[in-house]
Parts: C-alpha cells; sequence; structure tokens
C-alpha cells in the first residue's frame, strides 16, 4: 500500500489536492503527503494532469 | 484584533478585501505563492462586461482585445461569434498584482509568501484567526472572520467545511504558452471534439505577437492530457511550430458547485467553493462576484457583531440567487454537450447561429437551445435532456 510523486514530472498545480476527500494532500514547495489521512483511494492519480502519482493498494 | 483575514490573493480573495476595506473594515490577506499572480493556472480569458465588477482594468494587464470566439466542429467547420462587446486575454501575473493593489489602495493589506497552515478558533468554537508562516517565522494572527478564498487547492476547505472536489466534475488540464503560433489574432479559439478533449475542449487564446495560450482539458482518466495535446497539435501544424515558452497544468472545478459555503466565521468564496462556470471553465468573473457579495454579507455581519454561520448564510442565498441557479443551468448543458458524439458536435456546430450563443451567454433559458438543437434530427434525443 503506497502512495509514491514523481516530483521531476509534478508541475505543483494542486490538482491533486483539489480532489483529495480526506485533505490527505497539501501544496508547499512539492505536494505535501499525510498517510495517517489518505486512504489510497486514487483519485488523486486520476486527476493529475501529468501522470506524476502512483497509488499501489496491493 | 483585525476584522477579516482572507487566505489567497487571487481575484476573489482581493476583490473580497477591496470591498471590506472600502466598507471601512480592517483586512489583511495573505497568499503562499513567493509572487501574487504567477504561476499562472489559467486561460486568461475575460469578456469585457466582466469589468462592471472587476472594475476598469488597465491597459497594462491585456495582452490582446478579442472580437469574439471561433468555434471549430471536429470537422474542421467553424462558426464566428462576434461579440458586440468582446473580450480580453490577459496577463494574469500583470492582472492579479493590479487587483491586489486595487484592495491596498481601499485600506486592505497584502501579503504575498504567507503560508497558512492552520485555522484557529475562539472560546465560541467559531473560527477566528490563522496559523502562519512568512520568510522562515511562524506566527498566528486573528481576525473576527475568515475567508477562504485560496482557489480548489487548499486542504483548509476541505478541514473547515468538508468541501472538495468530485473527481469526476473536475477537467484535468494542460497549457502551454507559446509563441510563434499563426491564428487569427483577435479571437479565441475553441476546438470541440468527443475524441481529442472527451468531455472538455482545446482553447487558443492569443496573446499578441503570435503568442498564444494553447490548452487542452478532458474529463480525469488514464491518458492524460498532455497525450491529448499531442494528438491536437499534430494535426495543427500553424501551433505546433511554435516554440512552447512555459507549461501550466491544473484540475478546473466544472460542477459541485458548494451549497453552504459558511460556518462560525468562516466563509468559502471563489474557486474554493467551486465557483467556475462549467461550460467554458473560467473563473475570473465568477470569482469577483462570490468575493463581492461574500463582503457584503460579512461587513452586515460584522456590524451586527453576529458572524455566526446562521448569520453568515445569507451570503449562500445570495449568491445562490443571483449566480447558483444561472450556474447550475450551465452545468446542465454541459451535462447534454459531453455525450455528443463527433459527429452530433460537427451537427452542433452547423445548428448553431451565432445570435444563439450570445442569447445564451446572457442568460437564456434552456428551452431556447433546447430548440436550436431541435433543428437537427441526430440531436433531438440531447435537447430533450435539456427541457
Amino acid at each position: 500500500m503506497t502512495w509514491k510523486i514523481d516530483n521531476n514530472l509534478c508541475l505543483r498545480c494542486g490538482g491533486c489536492v483539489s480532489v483529495c476527500p480526506t485533505a490527505a494532500l497539501e501544496l508547499r514547495d512539492n505536494v505535501l503527503y499525510d498517510a495517517k489521512l489518505c486512504t489510497l483511494c486514487g483519485v488523486c492519480e486520476k486527476a493529475c494532469p501529468v501522470d506524476a502519482i502512483k497509488v499501489t493498494k496491493l | 484584533m483585525i476584522d477579516a483575514i482572507i487566505i489567497g490573493a487571487g481575484p476573489a480573495g482581493t476583490a473580497c478585501a477591496r470591498k471590506l476595506a472600502e466598507n471601512g473594515f480592517s483586512v489583511k490577506v495573505f497568499d503562499k505563492r513567493a509572487e501574487i499572480g504567477s504561476p499562472k493556472r489559467c486561460g486568461e480569458g475575460l469578456s469585457e462586461a466582466s469589468q462592471q465588477f472587476v472594475g476598469k482594468i488597465p491597459d497594462r494587464c491585456i495582452a490582446q482585445k478579442m472580437k469574439g470566439a471561433r468555434l471549430y466542429a471536429p470537422d474542421g467547420r467553424y462558426l464566428d461569434v462576434i461579440l458586440t462587446e468582446g473580450g480580453f486575454v490577459l496577463e494574469r501575473k500583470v492582472f492579479d498584482k493590479w487587483l491586489a493593489e486595487e484592495s491596498v489602495k481601499a485600506g486592505a493589506s497584502v501579503q504575498a509568501n504567507t503560508f497558512v497552515s492552520g485555522l484557529l478558533k475562539n472560546d465560541l468554537g467559531y473560527y477566528a484567526g490563522v496559523k502562519g508562516e512568512f520568510m522562515g517565522n511562524e506566527f498566528e494572527e486573528k481576525a473576527r472572520v475568515v475567508v477562504c478564498a485560496t482557489g480548489a487547492e487548499s486542504p483548509l476547505r476541505n478541514q473547515a467545511l468538508g468541501v472538495f472536489s468530485k473527481v469526476n466534475l473536475v477537467d484535468s488540464c494542460i497549457q502551454y504558452e507559446m509563441t510563434n503560433v499563426d491564428v487569427v489574432s483577435d479571437m479565441i479559439h475553441i476546438y470541440l471534439s468527443s475524441v481529442l478533449a472527451p468531455r472538455g475542449y482545446v482553447w487558443v487564446f492569443p496573446k499578441g505577437e503570435h503568442r498564444a495560450n494553447v490548452g487542452l482539458g478532458i474529463i480525469p482518466q488514464d491518458k492524460k492530457p498532455g497525450e491529448y495535446m499531442q494528438m491536437f497539435l499534430k494535426e495543427h501544424p500553424e501551433i505546433s511550430k511554435g516554440s512552447i515558452l512555459e507549461v501550466n497544468a491544473g484540475c478546473v472545478p466544472v460542477g459541485g458547485m458548494v451549497k453552504d459555503m459558511v460556518t462560525n466565521g468562516f466563509v468559502l468564496c471563489g474557486e474554493a467553493a467551486n465557483h467556475v462556470n462549467p461550460i467554458h471553465g473560467g473563473g475570473i468573473k465568477e470569482a469577483v462576484m462570490s468575493g463581492l457579495m461574500a463582503a457584503d454579507v460579512i461587513g452586515e455581519c460584522l456590524k451586527k457583531n453576529d458572524v455566526s454561520k446562521k448569520a453568515l448564510s445569507k451570503y449562500n442565498d445570495v449568491w445562490w440567487e443571483e449566480r447558483g441557479n444561472h450556474l447550475k443551468r450551465v452545468e446542465k448543458l454541459r451535462e447534454t454537450l459531453e455525450k455528443l458524439s463527433d459527429q452530433d458536435l460537427n451537427d452542433l456546430v452547423d445548428a448553431l447561429k451565432p445570435e444563439d450563443i450570445i442569447e445564451f451567454a446572457r442568460g437564456a433559458k434552456l428551452s431556447v437551445l433546447a430548440k436550436v438543437l431541435m433543428r437537427k434530427p441526430r440531436l433531438i434525443a440531447a435537447a430533450k435532456h435539456l427541457l
């Protein structure tokens, strides 16, 4: 069960933050991730305009 | 203690700040970006009529004046919609700073590079200030009311009101600002295609001197907007021959406007409340309008010394009455259009007359548009959905 972001691909647009239902993400210089809040639902991966996020549920 | 803290110095936040300051309230605006207005996340189009709310826009904020819009069907045919009042393609980096300056002239204070990390509550449990960080120093600032004008990208709206953008109601977007692009320069160009831009569209907004914002928004999915952009550029050598000066991305909420935008001591406005026009994804005018409406209600509440959810909820009533119900109809129109195939879209552009679009943009009822669709047998089902 992992949430990963490729900071080389990420454009810091905050799209992932806007769709996160549990406020587990926040955009500062990079996207900050709070594993305690994340449910690995994967909407951030789907919304990301540049394929920078990978959520693995196994 | 000051009267209001506004989080976010975009068009919603600074409009709200300007109006509150004009009415004599003490206001501070915090923005996390090192430079207000940058990086832009926007096609930068705005109608001239929006100046009714925004104020007279100085020339330095305008990259190019527009006569109207050219709407392309998937088969390449197009319809020119010339507006009596035209529009602008802005320089958001200049425009947003100008709006911030206007709020400062009115008496507000604005501070960039200031990250708001959390919200403070008072003894009553009302939101009453923020925790933040500026130049490496943490601070707390108390206020009688907190306005969240962060855009959709902040978790604060979720923390305070449980608000987020549903993934199926955002358009996932990519945009290149390009130079050496050859398109008619005083029209915005809108390309409809269920194949190249499923649910959304491709836009080319000229910025003068062969510069243009070339962007694309789609329903979120595995295949990303960049791939669709490559497909579009391949078919358009007059654009792809250009060079890329800037790459922007973003998720635009094209639906799901927030019903209840207030709680005790706390107000959402602009894109933070998903206030975006659902058909074209434009948010500047909506942001300014909701910022101004919020300021009016907040001002009344501050005067009566009552910033309870109940008192602030007048802003819900005003916004839904003056804007929300109209945008809800526009959302229904988008839902109808997103089901159309390329063949249907060809028929649609063929059936439309420029005056139909102008009439709808002015707020005509969906039944008016349904009559237009009825002109084509293939579109009758879609027309019925609108009625």
